[in-house]
């Protein structure tokens, strides 16, 4: 079993995880040949420009169009490796390796199954009537789809308000704290700063310290300012920057040569111009996949908006669906909680599919890294 | 002042100007707040009034609250889901790391409840762990089961919370594992094939080994996630579970808080279970320090 998975792993090295590749099972479900130069081991990031990465790499470097590997800051790329694959085969192995390879999948996709069920029936159940809810047995298409329940949803709640504010507080962390966290990872890897490392080691102290921890203290200073029941609370902190987030973007920026920025120095570039020309433009995969992540984090909170919002108007999508939760309960109005709470998915699940293998690898990253 | 070390002062100041605002973030949100929190917890106070100090009384008054310890138990019991998540999701990456068909598209599955706000899935599986109507005793049905009234028994709240979360978890877990096995050299197992080494020693003597930096990345943060669970209890079980079976220790300190503004306690727990978190953390790293220099 895991001899196969040895074989797969240097074809996915070679062609990476690209979606839509299926049925490539006679390439891989067979042994190659050992070859010692030109095995893919350590995966295909390129020698010298990422010793962080190298070996941890999922298939980074050969993705490298898709820009989320520190392995290749540009102008380097990723090397394009032409799998090469096993000329001699014998039909035997091949076909007990297909066998598998569908039991696999079977069992996998029953896997996906449970996976997926859960969400289709939040999403069945919200176009149910409020006695299709409670058929026995189950209804899983509902006779007639009542759409009317997501008219009644953006009518009778605060749907729309979560919206906008989880939209605010979300773009206003994400894109003001990835320019304090470019600018503080620029300067913690590249400048010359005395105590620039115990500056860093001082920060990270601070990740060590869970939320929970400061949960009431940050709401008493917050409530002495008159902050409580607006979005500030959720918004200022972060905004100062993340130290994970900071974290990766100097480990980025390790891997790029210091030579360019040290030219840009001499043709008189000032650390700002350096910065925006120069800096942000190579981080900017990184940063983008940090982006992202970060986004989807604040946007998914809960605990931080529920102690700080009262307003119904004032609160995050999160905490409009938790209270609907409590609310249309009693009225046992099953379709318009599940409504509200499928409509709250729907734009993560939506940037998650479109960069979901950016999304993917960053997230393999940040793992195989930390 | 030569030239050059006024150069240098020029880019001092300009890289501190660029680290202030972590810096300074970090001494109004992080040090500022632990300080204050230290000395809140030594007081009673009701977040509004004044503040009473009353010394030690608060962490004294922690060991023998028996909700506080029922908390943090409901808290370990939780975390039961991370060694069974992993090992699903170990052996999901070593599927997944197969040409299978469909791959790809699997693999985004598997992520879709990891992206999935929390708020939402909570609400969702409250919902199908109605004892009457729910998804799950639907489908325990088919089998003949009569499945239990989950979220409103003691017996059965933790272990369905537990089900929730390795069912979130487990895309997660999946993908770095997933990247890991990928960058296992494939020349080992071929050694270990001319060894004539079987399936299972390889798993056992080649990836597992070989996976040990993710396994243990996957502990220490899922445990440090884990300490702190609270959306999903707060969600599900909104009144700390059956006999408080459910509440987390995050639950407890909220609810202490900011429901019975008691502060100076529920600050005294906080702090306890932030210690509690690092020395934790800091073992895990010890062991794994010693184990990966017997390996060697």
């Amino acid at each position: 079993m895991t001899e196969e998975s040895a074989t797969s792993s240097a074809s996915s090295t070679t062609t990476g995880t690209t979606p839509g590749r299926g049925g490539t099972a006679p390439d891989t479900a067979e042994r190659t040949p050992p070859r010692a130069g030109t095995t893919p081991d350590k995966t295909g990031t390129p020698a010298g420009t990422a010793p962080a990465t190298a070996g941890t790499t999922p298939d980074g470097a050969g993705n490298g169009a898709a820009g989320t590997a520190p392995g290749a800051p540009p102008p380097g790329g990723g090397p394009v490796r032409t799998g090469r694959r096993p000329a001699a085969r014998r039909l035997g192995r091949r076909a007990q390796g297909r066998i598998a390879d569908w039991l696999v999948l079977a069992v996998l996709a029953v896997g996906g199954i449970a996976m997926v069920a859960p969400l289709v029936w939040m999403f069945s159940t919200s176009l149910k009537t409020k006695t299709e809810v409670f058929a026995l047995p189950p209804v899983w298409i509902p006779e007639i789809p009542q759409w009317d329940t997501y008219v009644r949803m953006w009518e009778n709640s605060n749907i729309l308000t979560g919206f906008q504010n989880s939209f605010v507080v979300a773009a206003s962390v994400t894109v003001l704290g990835t320019i304090t966290c470019s600018l503080a990872a620029f300067a913690l890897a590249k400048m010359r700063l005395p105590g620039r490392n115990a500056i860093f080691v001082g920060l990270l102290t601070g990740v060590m310290i869970p939320f929970p921890t400061l949960m009431i203290p940050q709401f008493v200073m917050f409530s002495r300012i008159g902050w409580v029941d607006t979005l500030l609370p959720l918004i200022v902190p972060a905004v100062f920057g993340n130290v994970i987030v900071i974290f990766f973007l100097k480990q980025y920026l390790e891997n790029v040569p210091n030579s360019i920025i040290e030219a840009a120095k001499i043709d008189g570039a000032s650390y700002w111009q350096i910065f925006w020309r120069l800096i942000f433009p190579i981080i900017r995969p990184a940063v983008s996949a940090q982006f992202i992540l970060w986004f989807m984090m604040v946007w998914n909170d809960y605990l931080a908006p529920i102690l700080y919002l009262n307003t119904p108007e004032r609160q995050t999508l999160q905490v409009v669906i938790a209270n609907m939760n409590v609310q249309y309960a009693t009225q046992r109005d099953y379709p318009l909680i599940m409504a509200a709470s499928f409509v709250a998915l729907l734009p993560i699940l939506a940037v998650f599919l479109i960069f979901q293998r950016q999304i993917i690898e960053s997230v393999a990253l940040t793992g195989t890294k930390g | 002042m030569t030239r050059s070390s006024r150069l240098h002062q020029a880019e001092h100041r300009w890289a501190l100007a660029f680290v202030a605002a972590p810096v300074l973030g970090y001494v109004l949100f992080t040090a500022y707040p632990v300080g204050f929190a230290l000395y809140t917890s030594m007081t009673r106070w009701n977040g509004l009034g004044a503040m009473r100090f009353i010394g030690l009384d608060n962490y004294v008054r922690l060991f023998g609250d028996q909700y506080f310890w029922q908390s943090m138990g409901n808290t370990v019991f939780y975390m039961i889901g991370i060694p069974i998540g992993l090992a699903l999701s170990l052996a999901l990456a070593i599927g997944m790391n197969r040409a299978i068909p469909l791959r790809s598209m699997l693999r985004t599955v598997y992520y879709v409840p990891v992206i999935s706000s929390l708020a939402a899935i909570a609400i969702l599986w409250q919902w199908a762990y109605n004892g009457d109507f729910g998804l799950v005793n639907q489908f325990l049905a088919w089998f003949g089961i009569d499945g239990p009234n989950w979220l409103a028994s003691t017996l059965w709240a933790k272990p369905a919370i537990v089900i929730m979360l390795i069912w979130k978890g487990l895309g997660y877990s999946m993908i770095l594992y997933l990247a890991a096995i990928q960058s296992v050299p494939r020349s080992l197992y071929e050694a270990a094939e001319l060894d004539g080494a079987n399936g299972w020693q390889k798993f056992r003597t080649i990836t597992l080994p070989m996976v040990r930096p993710v396994t243990f990345f996957l502990v220490v943060t899922q445990v440090i996630a884990g300490s702190q669970i609270f959306t999903e209890i707060n969600i599900m079980t909104p009144g700390g579970g059956p006999e408080y079976s459910t509440a987390s220790s995050v639950f407890h300190i909220w609810r202490q808080a900011f429901r019975y503004q008691d502060m100076g306690y529920g600050t005294a727990m906080a702090i306890m279970l932030g210690v509690l978190i690092l020395i934790i953390t800091l073992v895990q790293f010890r062991l794994n320090q010693r184990n990966s220099f017997v390996l060697d």
